[in-house]
């Protein structure tokens, strides 16, 4: 390999450089500085400049054509591209929300935004794999970053029960994924997702097929689509909530965009053999995340249970196995994310006297105690479940859309009715908030989480004039996939 | 002049502009006067849809009703790697809806000047409300006319929920659950049909041949949705509770021109879009329709809730409408069009009647009331008015609209307008019944020797209800002159289809 080779391999990774340094350097300010709340302060704030950096490399570097690198393991093509810029963008937002509240739970140690960092490392990795040990590195890298996170609160019993509960079960899946790319290497006689391609369309025997049935699953964890969803409201519920707004957004995103270019791209001559199963996975998510959510007291469980629906109409769109349906779900992937970040700012935003709250109970009242953040969390609900006018709408539009296109008409009714059902546990929180009596207020949130809490919702509606925008950027990226 | 105007466009979103403003203001205002901040909210909200309702009025001036075709069209890309756009227009069909819409909106705000609960959140929800229902009847888009359809569900919900009456919250709730069920039935069959067509505009979409055993298919999801909207039964039964609890204005918006929203879609959708399947189904609505004219009104009889007698009532004139719409003769349409128009202000008015009683004593039980008269003789003339509009008697618009429906209707086959013309009996029993144990008698209650007659605002609302229902009674010109040119190219149209399919 020749050193101007190696160079612009080195170009392709600009944005994973940055966040790997600075992770690095931010880890050592944190270390040798005296005041650890101070420190905690500073590199949270680096850590945002951090990703406003790598975003914007990852926007200058963008290649025209899709360009690999590292004798084919890593690729960097519009898809890619996409997710990082969102992925990094929400790990701003992110950070936005936790800084005052990990002060105030006394958790402001400078470990948190460089385990942040780390994890979207691995995330920005995972949507550049071209290979099933980058994918499986990446991955690695994002989840025990996780993990950590989901009991950094470890003086909290139930914080620990989640982060342990989230390192078994993803252990597992990791073991499941691991296996599946064994088997995929085996028969397939590569690692390289281009020669799993012609491998896979020259002969798709049985053991591909186990393989791939493996690799789902693995990603099916992450993604939590159910059957494997178990863990997702136990750690919804259980980790620290600015930790449970990163796990519901930036991680998922990467994890769907890295599931859409596996099957589009290695196994996209085996659409036939995988569409079932997605379809299986699809069908189960919708039905458990719409009946799940009904009885849900906690709003951070029935968030956990509405992300598992949500999984469900994404992998609507995916089953479609073409590109509509890929950037039908890049689309909807957006506009959920950005949705899920404001609604836990305004669960970040429950706090009375005596502490955090999270019943849905609580928010009684609130359109007439908090207009703004009565008002912003209605239009975020309803942009989640998919009404109309709000944004949120045109996602299911194009994941259905994607799905009758490719002739799956059944599915997209259940799809539609199942969110009929969800759609009853969205308006039980509207009604809590307008129809009920309020039960006290809320002390004044933080104005990080005041503004990532009215952006969201006025994205909401003020996003319909200008939405062609974001069709524009995802039929681009979706155009990578599938080709 | 007009047409280079944007007209519909302001139409719809000025009210949406007025909601923003009074939520704006809201902002500006925290911690100062409350009941200032409420005058205005009030004031702005009356302003702004006095000013679309002299828009409308102009609309209708500048309307061209010898065409048939969409005027003041306006289309802007939108999602243009969909081919969505933003299209807006009218015709004959739903010209009068905008304006019926509109002439509402300041009398559901007049109606509820009083009102101490929330006033900013209210006023915001109407608004809203307003930009969603007039942008349902110019939306020239399938996408565009989904989003507007199924958002209205959320002002409407709040309205019911937040202002209702004891059991609001399940009242607001069925309301909701029941109609998002049908309209997303609609939805997989609209994307169904833009995959079909590879368009949403409407305009191509009515001249687009959709296959024969497809129409089926998609006629049954249309009607999935459009008959909750409408309601016809048995998929009624959300609406008495809705109506029940609603307050006043709300009750008065939901009947006067929600219910609306089934019969325009059927109009717009169902009947030029799949012709075959129309036919094929129609003796199906009939029997549905006479069920719920005849069914229906003898519900209301037993009521004890004047709202739910109404509300009742309404199901049975809904009844009338699809009844007209699917004979798919000239009269039977036009009559179903017009009675639409006459129920919107009939029902409208008759909400208000109970408004105004309600306002004074709170409940809505027929028992607490009687001999009404001897407090009250102008409210006893209004209420006598509307009451006879509503049976349909001969020189009010209700008889306009149930007789030509039931001539259409005896077109096409005599014996479903003689089971109409049951339900126009019945209607009268219920109606007289009602009005003789509210109005009539002697005054019994002594919490009624209290009652005050109409004070200003009631006079406004009623007389100019009342004078409508009269004008249109003796003149229906206005009306079927303006959907007489639509009526015929639907009718036209059809007739082709049909002749043109290989039976």
């Amino acid at each position: 390999m020749t050193a101007s080779m190696l160079l612009n391999d080195l170009g392709l990774i600009a944005p994973e450089l940055i966040l790997a340094g600075g992770a690095m350097a931010l880890l050592m300010v944190g270390v040798f500085s005296k005041v650890d709340l101070q420190a905690a302060r500073l590199v949270n704030t680096a850590t945002m400049a951090l990703f406003a950096l790598a975003a914007a490399a990852a926007i200058w570097i963008a290649p025209d054509a899709p360009q690999t690198g590292f004798g084919g393991a890593f690729v960097l093509d519009a898809l890619a591209v996409y997710a990082k810029a969102v992925i990094y963008v929400v790990g701003i937002a992110v950070l936005m929300l936790a800084s005052k509240f990990l002060e105030r739970e006394r958790l402001a140690k400078f470990e948190y935004p460089v385990l942040v960092t780390l994890a979207v490392l691995g995330l920005s990795v995972m949507v550049s794999a071209n290979d099933l040990i980058g994918l499986y590195l990446g991955l690695e890298l994002s989840s025990l970053s996780l993990y950590i996170l989901a009991a950094f609160n470890r003086d909290s019993l139930r914080a620990s029960e989640a982060g342990l509960k989230y390192f078994v079960l993803g252990a597992l899946s990791s073991g499941l994924l691991l296996y599946g790319s064994s088997l995929v290497y085996g028969f397939a006689g590569s690692t390289n997702f281009d020669a799993i391609a012609t491998a896979a369309a020259a002969d798709a025997n049985v053991g591909l097929i186990f393989g791939l049935v493996f690799v789902i699953s693995g990603l099916a964890f992450k993604i939590s689509a159910a059957p494997f969803h178990m863990w997702t409201p136990d750690v919804y519920e259980g980790a620290p909530t600015p930790v449970v707004a990163f796990f519901a957004t930036a991680p998922k995103l990467a994890a769907m965009a890295l599931l859409a270019r596996v099957l589009m791209e290695p196994f996209g001559p085996m659409v036939d053999e995988w569409r079932q199963v997605v379809m299986v996975l699809a069908v189960l998510s919708m039905g458990i995340g719409a009946f799940g959510a009904l009885m849900q007291t906690n709003i951070k469980r029935l968030m956990g249970y509405s992300s598992i629906g949500n999984i469900g109409y994404m992998l609507v769109g995916l089953a479609a196995g073409t590109q509509a349906g890929v950037w039908a779900v890049l689309l909807y992937m957006t506009l959920y994310v950005f949705a899920v970040v404001g609604a836990f700012g305004v669960i970040l935003s429950m706090r009375r006297s005596e502490g955090m709250v999270e019943r849905i109970e609580d928010l009684s009242g609130l359109a007439k105690t908090r207009p703004g953040l009565g008002y912003a969390m209605t239009g975020l609900l309803f942009s989640i479940g998919g009404m109309p006018p709000l944004v949120g709408f045109f996602g299911k539009l194009a994941v259905f859309v994607a799905a009758v296109q490719a002739g799956l008409v059944p599915l997209v009714i259940i799809a539609a009715l199942f969110s009929a059902v969800s759609m009853a546990y969205y308006i039980k929180i509207v009604r809590v908030m307008w129809f009920d009596e309020p039960k006290g207020e809320f002390l004044p949130a933080p104005a990080g989480v005041m503004a990532v809490t009215r952006i969201a919702g006025i994205a909401t509606l003020a996003l319909l004039p200008v939405v062609g925008f974001l069709f524009a950027r995802v039929i681009q990226a979706g155009g990578a996939l599938g080709g | 002049m007009l047409g280079q105007l944007p007209i519909l466009s302001a139409l719809v979103w000025l009210p949406a502009l007025g909601a923003v403003a009074i939520l704006v203001l809201r902002a500006l205002m925290r911690g100062e006067d409350q009941a200032a901040l409420e005058r205005n909210a009030r004031g702005v909200a009356l302003f702004v849809t006095l000013f679309v309702f002299a828009l409308s009025i102009l609309l209708v001036i500048e309307f061209d009703a010898s065409q048939a075709g969409f005027q003041f069209v306006e289309t802007i890309p939108w999602l243009a790697e969909l081919g969505i756009g933003y299209r807006m227009g009218v015709d004959g069909l739903s010209v009068l809806f905008v304006l019926l819409t509109a002439f509402l909106m300041p009398i559901c705000i007049l109606a509820s000047w009083k009102l101490e609960k929330r006033v900013v959140d209210y006023m915001a929800a109407f608004l809203i409300l307003e930009t969603l229902v007039i942008g349902i009847f110019c939306a020239l888009d399938l996408v565009l006319f989904y989003i507007f359809f199924e958002g209205s569900l959320i002002p409407m919900f709040l309205i019911i929920g937040v202002w209702g009456g004891a059991n609001r919250i399940y009242a607001a709730f069925k309301f909701f659950l029941y109609t998002f069920v049908g309209s997303v039935l609609m939805l997989v069959a609209m994307i169904w049909m833009y995959l079909d067509a590879g368009t949403t505009d409407i305009s191509v979409l009515l001249t687009h041949e959709f296959a024969r055993d497809a129409q089926t298919w998609l006629w049954l999801a249309f009607f999935a949705s459009f008959a909750v909207k409408m309601p016809m039964w048995p998929v009624h039964t959300w609406l008495p509770d809705a109506h029940v609890e609603a307050p006043t204005a709300g009750s008065v918006i939901l009947a006067g021109i929600l219910l609306k929203l089934g019969g325009y879609g059927f109009l717009r959708f169902s009947l030029p879009m799949f012709p075959d399947a129309s036919a094929f189904f129609a003796p199906m609505v009939m029997v549905l329709s006479v069920i719920a004219i005849v069914y229906t009104s003898l519900v209301a009889f037993r009521q004890t809730d004047i709202k739910k007698l109404i509300a009742y009532s309404s199901v049975a004139h809904m009844g009338f409408v699809t009844m007209g719409l699917f004979t798919m003769n000239e009269v039977g349409v036009q009559g179903a069009i017009f009675q639409m128009l006459s129920h919107g202000v009939i029902s409208g008015a008759l909400f208000l009647c109970v408004g105004v009683i309600y306002d004074r004593f709170h409940t809505r039980e027929i028992g607490f009331y009687g001999g009404l008269v001897h407090r009250m003789p102008v409210y006893a003339a209004f209420f006598a008015l509307f009451a006879m509009a509503n049976v349909g008697l001969p020189g009010t618009s209700g008889f306009v609209g149930e007789i030509m429906t039931m001539v259409g209707a005896f077109e096409y086959d005599p014996r479903v307008a003689a089971g109409a013309a049951l339900g126009v009996i019945f209607s009268a029993v219920y109606m007289l019944t009602l009005y003789k144990k509210v109005v009539f008698g002697e005054l019994t209650n002594p919490r009624l020797e209290t009652a005050t007659d109409l004070n200003v605002r009631e006079w406004i609302n009623l007389g100019v209800l009342g004078f409508i229902a009269i004008y249109l009674g003796f003149f229906t010109t206005p009306i079927t002159a303006t959907t007489a040119a639509s009526v015929e190219a639907l009718i036209t149209q059809y007739q082709a289809a049909l002749a043109a399919a290989p039976n």
